[in-house]
């Protein structure tokens, strides 16, 4: 047949080649398929993830969920204030690891002199981005919520969650400042550029794209974490939404845990509603988050 | 006092290697009589701007560059040829500091400028640098407008101007302005390899320098617009100090008036041989591993 492939016989391999273009070729094959593989498992996880929870609590999303205060009554639950707690803990905790972890990173990789100390420090942070989230709350109550006298509030909350995702921003952000290539700075420095001028007009725009990825994967995680705000924030019920830095607070996963600790079968209804309110909502910041990269890899690129 | 020492003294050695090479150029058919009066004049009115003395380069442990003086002549085009890794990119770059980017490399010896040390304490590089202007290898423009790219720099170095005069001015002298004048708001990396290193020299110009080092600016190009560029470069040689890092022969006996030859000695350090106006250098070196090298014996 003329669509299978038929191998070139003329002019005889040379001696001493033994070319197996069949096998190698196989072996690419089985590769391609333990990729494939891979990446359907993932997909057929996040497609029963999705199952298990649309299945009992598509039929309990209602406005109720998202405009009401928790109550004892299945029907008339919501989590309003659960809604607004975690968008002021992931922006107050996305804008503070931002501005700290994006600092930290600049001077690590334009300042500070390469050697032993900026190994440690390296390590260090590799370190932190590894340590329990429960340990970030721990460290929370002590220094924010005692120390420092805040107790279980919102700002206690944004400073914890703030730290647990520094190392990330910290991390990325390095990555990304290292990845602009040595020539485009050189040209800066060559026409009299200050470093800071370097650093503000060439080094940082075309970074940011790939810092933007890493605070969007930072404000992901800090949606969903659930451990730290445990022990700074509110366990107990809130019925207002925070209307400043010094309120109690609750997030969508801590209100999602308590409605599953409850015995009545309606809440389990109403965490699975909830979850799936809370994965809109994250799919909502990720869009938002990937336009803006767009945007700004659109506009750096050398 | 010093320096116009030197200079003095510099001059009479020239002046005895213009004798020299005289006799070998009336002796070599094909090089013009126009070609070697371009070399009489440069002999005896450019007055040196650039002092190398006993320059010597470390890469940490690594002694890159071994010993080397030179002058450079004002108004004049120097080229640096020699072998890969003989060091003449390295010194290049001590000239207007970019080699302080490199943490571990450490420079001994004198740059004088204007008879000014660059490297000394009180002397800040942002300022050599805009002085002293650097074209690189590869074409590295912003990725901003055509225009942005030449306005940047003077605007940084507190232009007051008006830039619009100053952009059209840069890119007629980089001879891209009938080329790039209706798009000037496109990105500078949307330009064609040799129409973006152009981009670079107008940038450079833009800063309004004394000196322009150019680090291979025409070995990523083709040879259209490697042409262009050596043309460009003998427009510029009048109001500008040029010195041009080359791996091309041809391109040094074209574009320089003087040329300087470095090599490497046993230990794998880079030195230099000779230096001498270009028709000598070609026609008639003194040292046979010039000869060799320019003859293709090696390198």
């Amino acid at each position: 047949m003329s669509s299978e492939l038929t191998s070139i016989t003329t002019p005889p391999t040379a001696a001493g080649y033994q070319p197996q273009v069949n096998k190698r070729q196989t072996i690419g094959k089985i590769w391609r398929w333990v990729f494939f593989g891979s990446t359907a498992l993932a997909i057929v996880l996040l497609g029963m993830l999705l199952w298990s929870v649309i299945g009992p609590g598509w039929g309990w999303l209602s406005w109720n969920l998202i405009t009401n205060p928790p109550s004892r009554y299945p029907e008339k639950a919501g989590m309003n204030p659960a809604i607004w707690g975690s968008i002021w803990i992931v922006l107050g905790s996305g804008v503070a690891a931002f501005v700290m972890g994006l600092a930290t990173a600049i001077y690590l990789e334009e300042y500070a002199s390469k050697g032993r100390f900026n190994d440690f420090i390296q390590t260090n942070i590799s370190n932190l981005a590894g340590v329990p989230s429960i340990v970030y709350g721990l460290l929370g109550l002590v220094v924010f919520v005692d120390l420092m006298h805040f107790g279980r509030t919102l700002i206690a909350g944004v400073l914890t969650m703030a730290l647990l995702i520094l190392p990330v921003v910290v991390i990325s952000s390095r990555e990304a400042i290292r990845a602009v290539p040595p020539s485009l700075r050189e040209a800066s420095y060559g026409l009299g550029a200050t470093r800071w001028q370097t650093i503000w007009n060439h080094v940082l725009p075309a970074a940011f794209p790939g810092i933007l990825t890493g605070i969007i994967l930072a404000m992901s995680r800090a949606i969903g974490e659930t451990a730290p705000l445990l022990v700074v924030g509110g366990a107990s019920q809130v019925l207002w939404r925070p209307d400043s830095i010094f309120s109690t607070f609750m997030v969508m996963p801590l209100q999602i845990y308590n409605w599953t600790g409850r015995p009545q079968e309606e809440f389990e209804h109403l965490a699975a509603a909830a979850i799936i309110v809370l994965m809109i909502i994250l799919l909502l910041m990720n869009s938002v988050a990937i336009g803006l990269r767009q945007h700004f890899s659109r506009k750096a690129r050398w | 006092m010093t320096t116009t020492l030197v200079q003095s003294e510099t001059q009479q050695g020239d002046a005895m290697q213009l004798e020299s090479s005289k006799e070998a150029v009336a002796r070599i058919p094909g090089i013009s009589a126009a070609a070697f009066q371009s070399v009489e004049k440069e002999q005896a009115t450019a007055p040196s701007l650039i002092e190398l003395k006993n320059l010597n380069i470390h890469y940490g442990t690594f002694h890159a560059v071994n010993n080397v003086n030179l002058s450079i002549k004002q108004n004049s085009i120097t080229a640096f040829i020699g072998p890969s890794g003989c060091g003449k990119s390295t010194v290049l770059r001590c000239i207007n500091r970019m080699n302080d980017l490199i943490p571990s490399a450490r420079v001994e010896g004198e740059i004088l400028y204007h008879g000014q040390d660059v490297n000394a304490r009180n002397v800040d590089p942002v300022e050599v640098r805009r002085r002293i202007g650097m074209v690189f290898q590869r074409p590295n423009p912003f990725p901003k407008s055509i225009y942005e790219n030449v306005a940047w720099g003077a605007r940084i170095n507190g232009y007051k101007g008006n830039f619009d005069e100053l952009v059209e001015a840069s890119l007629v002298r980089a001879a891209l302005w009938d080329e790039v004048k209706d798009k000037l708001k496109d990105s500078g990396l949307s330009l064609s390899g040799g129409q973006q290193q152009r981009l670079c020299i107008a940038r450079a110009l833009a800063t309004n320098p004394d000196v322009i080092l150019l680090d291979e600016p025409a070995s990523a190009l083709d040879p259209i617009s490697t042409l262009k560029i050596e043309e460009l470069l003998r427009e510029l040689e009048s109001d500008y100090t040029i010195v041009i890092v080359t791996h091309n022969m041809q391109q040094a006996a074209r574009v320089s008036d003087r040329t300087v030859f470095f090599s490497l000695n046993e230990n794998r350090q880079g030195i230099l041989v000779e230096s001498g106006p270009t028709q000598k250098m070609f026609t008639k070196p003194e040292d046979p591993r010039t000869e060799g090298y320019i003859s293709g014996r090696f390198g």
